[in-house]
């Protein structure tokens, strides 16, 4: 007599504290293993790349902010690559450090929320209040730079915005030689904890061939081995006069991945280190009037900066026709902007790479013969955040 | 740069019929194919030994709703071997139906699915072609340029019927699209003077 067996299916969010946003996931169960999964996104889909091709190109820098919400300077600084390469500006070395110095800051910032965050979904609670603490101080930093704490709109084509007031580099200085011990005390936590380890390891294993085919950037391709960061292979802004390492996992797993994570965190501290010691001083943002508004001061004065300030903050500059592809190393992975510009002062189009949608996609793949309480360890260790996955 | 120059020299050579154009900008391969030798070509440039394109990185479609072919496939190619890029781009019309890169590169699946979503372009082949982005029942295709900014329909909870219902979009006031745009150049000269001010403050 042959038994019958019958899959359960299972519905997982789109509201769920291990979802980490609104993901829907549709699960096939066969008693507790994971049979096929479906992940449904697009629960936060805002149609970003539709609402800025109806807006100037300096009005699309805060949709940037909108899309990983937890790196938003690190988004920013992929359009604003994008820009100065048709436009063919320089950008002054004290932006560029000033730029880089704040990457580093969101990265710092994703990844303490993804391994905070992935430590609560499997068990342990400590870690996020430890991490949160220094989040904030973090955040504080894009505030006093910037004016906001999250939606930053800080870079520009050509620089950013606007110089760092008085006393932040010092603070931020005296940040990096505070942080370390903290990254320690989290490794305490986690690194040699027992069930931390065994909810980890060995979980959602990514083959090197796997994480090249299934498109997989950042530490999800460092995880299992493959030494690929752009910030080394394709240096943009001024990472060539810097120095750091990569980190690479071994075994691909989830708990290599967070390793991984936790050794770039050292390496971002250093990354800011050398930037607040290179950092001179000098202008921030590129001196073409064309394309950088004139300070208040002369508006008042010159007759030439007030029909500049007019006539950038309506028309906006215009980008000649062209069409590019560049690519950041934000926290995730690969986050790139496939601009084409058509001489007007809007973008024609602008196609958003986000790294998390690729790690998503193959979703199926990760968790297929896991069992059910693997999900949200999997899931974690993705690093994925819905504002970049649904655009 | 040199390698890209070679890497040009090389698919022109091996693809030749396959070709229609070849440019560098950007330290980037600018390709253009004809939409039949998509599968050919994308084989190709993986499997080569000089190549190694392992990576496919996404892919869109630029809409020209002005021309006859009115979408522009955009695929965009990555090799970690030899750190180089390639943007791989055909034509097509409206209604046509191409290839699906999903048995080579398994990453197109989600990536194909949001073309469709966005623009309405079928894939053959494909394992799962639905709407990945949009609402469950969605209609339309969001990112071609007819369509209005707005959107056709809104949401919202209707006390009455206590569900959430479907309505045509009831703005306050229109959407205001401003003509910013004038003839107004600038002159050249001003930035060699600005230039010139800043050397001399130096």
């Amino acid at each position: 007599m042959t038994k019958k067996t019958k899959t359960l299916n299972l519905n997982f969010g789109p509201q769920h504290p291990a979802a980490h946003g609104v993901l829907r996931l549709i699960l096939e169960l066969d008693g507790e293993v994971v049979e096929k999964a479906d992940p449904h996104i697009g629960l936060l889909h805002r149609g970003t790349e539709k609402l800025i091709e109806n807006k100037t190109y300096m009005q699309a820098v805060p949709y940037f902010d909108r899309l990983d919400y937890v790196a938003p300077m690190n988004q920013e600084h992929a359009f604003a690559l994008a820009i100065e390469k048709i436009l063919k500006i320089d950008v002054p070395i004290r932006a560029q450090f000033i730029r880089v110095m704040f990457c580093e800051i969101g990265r710092i910032l994703s990844h303490i929320l993804n391994v905070t965050t992935q430590a609560l979904d499997v068990g342990a609670l400590t870690p996020s209040l430890w991490g949160f603490e220094e989040r904030e101080t973090l955040m504080t930093f894009y505030e006093r730079a910037s004016g906001s704490r999250l939606h930053a709109n800080y870079f520009r084509a050509g620089g950013v915005h606007q110089d760092l007031p008085m006393g932040l580099e010092e603070d931020i200085g005296k940040f990096c030689v505070s942080f370390p011990k903290i990254i320690d005390d989290l490794e305490t936590l986690l690194t040699d904890n027992r069930i931390f380890k065994q909810r980890n390891v060995d979980i959602g294993i990514v083959s090197k061939e796997d994480a090249l085919d299934y498109s997989f950037s950042g530490v999800m391709i460092r995880g299992s081995g493959v030494p690929w960061d752009l910030r080394k292979s394709q240096p943009y802004e001024c990472y060539e006069q810097l120095e750091f390492k990569i980190p690479v996992g071994k075994n691909g797993d989830c708990y290599d991945r967070y390793l991984c994570r936790i050794d770039e965190m050292r390496e971002s501290v250093s990354i800011i280190k050398q930037c607040l010691a290179k950092m001179t001083k000098g202008p921030v943002k590129s001196s073409d009037g064309k394309i950088s508004p004139p300070p208040k001061k002369n508006i008042k004065q010159s007759m030439e900066a007030l029909i500049h300030h007019f006539k950038l903050f309506t028309e906006g500059y215009r980008v000649d026709k062209d069409e590019i592809y560049t690519a950041v190393e934000a926290p995730k992975g690969e986050f790139g902007v496939y601009l084409i510009s058509d001489g007007s002062s809007k973008p024609y189009k602008c196609k958003i790479r986000a790294p998390g949608f690729s790690h998503l996609a193959a979703m199926d793949y990760l968790i297929k013969g896991h069992m059910l309480a693997d999900v949200p360890a999997v899931l974690g260790s993705l690093d994925i955040v819905f504002g970049e996955v649904d655009r | 740069m040199q390698n890209l120059i070679d890497l040009e020299k090389k698919i022109n050579s091996e693809l030749t019929t396959k070709i229609k154009k070849t440019e560098i900008r950007h330290e980037q391969l600018y390709i253009t194919i004809d939409n039949k030798d998509l599968i050919d070509v994308t084989l190709h440039i993986k499997n080569n030994e000089n190549t190694k394109f392992r990576q496919l990185i996404d892919i869109t479609v630029v809409d020209y709703p002005e021309n006859t072919q009115r979408f522009k496939v955009v695929y965009l190619f990555l090799s970690h071997e030899f750190n180089q890029r390639i943007i791989l781009s055909y034509l097509i019309s409206e209604n046509e139906v191409i290839p699906s890169l999903t048995p080579i590169y398994p990453a197109a699946n989600w990536m194909e699915r949001e073309v469709f979503d966005m623009y309405g372009v079928k894939f053959k082949d494909h394992p799962d072609l639905r709407r990945i982005l949009t609402d469950y029942d969605f209609e339309g295709h969001p990112l071609r340029k007819d369509f209005p900014l707005t959107g056709h329909t809104e949401v919202r909870y209707s006390e009455d019927q206590k569900k959430v219902i479907k309505e045509p979009v009831k703005l306050e006031q229109n959407y205001r699209n401003f003509d910013y745009e004038s003839p107004w150049e600038g002159t050249k000269y001003i930035k060699k003077q600005t230039d010139l001010d800043n050397d001399k403050k130096n």
